[in-house]
């Protein structure tokens, strides 16, 4: 999966109200949600933000409920991956679930300035900042997440699992 | 090397002798639970794993509290989906409005989890039944979805956190302000992917409701569980309700824990989070110059009957600000009930004060309570980002009930004391 595009910048702590506000989720309609995404931290994010794109964020990014509509509203505003200092552990179980990459990689995000040109390759634990002309090194995700999250999340995990039970 | 409480339960539900921190394992889990927020999502990962069948159809529990009784079409569209689900696969545990309650306050009053337990939710605040002396966190719809169908589910063992809670209460201090106090102490990610376990004399002297607020809050600190080894307290109150047999876990004297927080109250007032994270912690007598417009009593965190019996000593013979709604949300039908046969309700009502059927209604801006652009509310429940309660330039204060019921009558942020 190719993941590159513009960094946009957010502080620390960005909750899941923030991520999605509460008052759209009488729905689960991903497009409906993505239509919200980040609107109370920038009422304009849904409209700058192009296909491609990555969330740089600080400590804690996706603090607060347990909302999987928090992470499908950014996959489907376009946004290709999250980096951040640290995620908080129910977004961060939410995102590989439903195969939204996310990356902690504090020194990394400590560099990146809005507006970079960011491309990820996940398995190699390699950012590269083309804007700047630097390169940055993460912990790759371990074996079993990252096989959950290649594979298009848990569901598809979790089908083999029901299927080899039923033979 | 011995084990805590968390651990020694996650082991049993993993089929193992011992396990240790940062260890993934498979787990069977014993209740798995969703409201009408995130049912809908689960029941979609549900289909889409091609389930035939629930994995226990005595152990999923669907509440719709959120936004019930139905806020807008929306709202009533997903509450009929989980309604539609919880028929066709004949789950014992779906509760309709006038019987539903909050779901962290109904699961324990109605026995439905109990002391030993692993339970995952799909919602943040599943954390609570920790107080019980059960390993229960909360978890995303897929995460729910798919357990609905295995009955099992994958999980990192995490480290535990000990707090030793010590000393002794000042008047009104009650569980919410040691929480507070914690989360101030430590950071809203001060217990990320941690288990938090209380202990201490303090905590053996509270009572449920108020053990449940602390475990409650855990999630506050970003913590995977708080959890509090079950007492004799523990075991009167799961007695009468019960509905599988408990089992009583409790830490090892030589268990290992990350670090222990030995945390003395003597000196703690009643306090109140600021906005915009449960953090901001302040002592209520440093902030008793904000003036408010609304207050609400009620939540999983603290709509329970002591929470209720709090709020009704401070509102006795005395009546609300004229500027100011007070809303009280008792979290269960039973609590109601209780209220109501207490004479709680003449109480609020000869003060001023609306009270609701059980729902989370306003803590997350659902419904019955949201609040208007620049408007400040002081509120018993559990957060205080931007936006929670309503408009994104509205502001929630984080209390107590005593602290809520004080602030009602004064107008402003107040310490029961002061009126």
């Amino acid at each position: 999966m190719e993941i590159r595009g513009k960094a946009w910048k957010f502080g620390d702590h960005i909750d899941t109200d923030v991520i999605i506000p509460a008052r759209y989720l009488n729905t689960s309609d991903p497009y409906e949600l993505a239509a919200h995404c980040m609107e109370d931290a920038d009422p304009e994010f849904v409209k700058k933000v192009s296909k491609g794109d990555i969330i740089v964020a600080g400590e804690n990014f996706g603090c607060g409920s347990s909302r999987e509509h928090a992470p499908i509203a950014i996959k489907y505003a376009g946004v290709s991956c999250v980096i951040a200092k640290s995620f908080a552990r129910i977004f961060y179980r939410n995102a590989i679930n439903t195969g939204l990459p996310i990356i902690e990689a504090p020194d990394a995000v400590d560099r990146i300035e809005e507006g970079d040109e960011i491309e990820v390759f996940l398995e190699e634990g390699k950012i590269i900042n083309h804007t700047k002309k630097e390169e940055y090194s993460f912990e790759p995700l371990p074996e079993f997440m990252m096989k959950l999250l290649t594979s298009g999340g848990l569901i598809p995990f979790v089908r083999e699992r029901l299927a080899k039970k039923g033979a | 090397m011995g084990m805590t409480i968390a651990e020694k339960i996650l082991a049993a539900k993993a089929g193992k002798d011992s396990v240790k921190p940062g260890e993934l394992i498979m787990a069977r889990i014993d209740v798995a639970l969703a409201n009408d927020v995130t049912a809908p999502l689960a029941i979609k990962a549900f289909e889409d794993v091609g389930a035939e069948d629930v994995f226990d159809r005595e152990r999923i529990a669907l509440v719709p509290d959120h936004f019930t009784p139905n806020k807008d079409i929306k709202a009533a569209q997903q509450a009929k989906m989980v309604r539609e689900f919880a028929y066709k696969y004949w789950i014992k545990w779906y509760f309709e409005v006038g019987r539903v309650g909050i779901e962290h306050a109904l699961l324990p009053e109605q026995g439905i989890v109990v002391p030993g337990d692993l339970v995952i939710g799909a919602d943040s605040h599943t954390c609570t039944y920790g107080a019980l002396g059960a390993f229960a966190t909360g978890v995303g719809s897929t995460d729910l979805g798919c357990a609905m169908a295995t009955g099992e589910v994958w999980l990192k063992v995490p480290y535990t956190l000990r707090f030793n809670i010590e000393g002794k209460k000042r008047p009104y201090v009650t569980g919410k302000d040691i929480i507070l106090h914690i989360i101030g102490m430590i950071g809203v990610d001060g217990a990320r992917y941690r288990a938090m376990e209380f202990g201490g004399s303090v905590i053996r002297e509270l009572c449920m409701d108020e053990r449940f607020t602390i475990c409650n809050m855990a999630i506050e600190a970003g913590g995977k569980t708080g959890i509090i080894e079950p007492d004799d307290i523990t075991k009167e109150y799961v007695k009468e309700r019960a509905q599988r047999e408990p089992v009583y876990y409790t830490s090892d004297e030589d268990a290992s824990y990350e670090k222990v927080y030995d945390v003395d109250i003597s000196n703690l007032e009643p306090v109140v989070a600021l906005p915009h994270l449960p953090e901001n912690v302040k002592p209520v007598r440093e902030v008793n110059d904000i003036e408010i417009d609304q207050v609400v009593i009620g939540s999983c965190t603290n709509g329970r009957i002591t929470d209720l019996r709090q709020a009704a000593e401070v509102l006795k013979g005395r009546k609300v600000h004229p500027r100011v709604r007070l809303i009280v949300i008792p979290a269960t039908q039973k609590i109601w009930e209780q209220a109501m046969e207490e004479g709680l309700f003449k109480i609020f009502v000869e003060a001023g004060a609306a009270i609701s059927c059980p729902t989370c209604g306003p803590c997350l801006g659902g419904h019955m309570g949201i609040l208007a652009e620049g408007e400040r509310a002081v509120a018993t429940t559990n957060r205080n980002f931007v936006g929670r309660m309503g408009h994104p330039k509205s502001e929630v204060y984080l209390a107590s009930p005593y602290v809520a019921a004080a602030s009602a009558v004064a107008g402003r942020i107040a310490h029961p004391d002061e009126l």
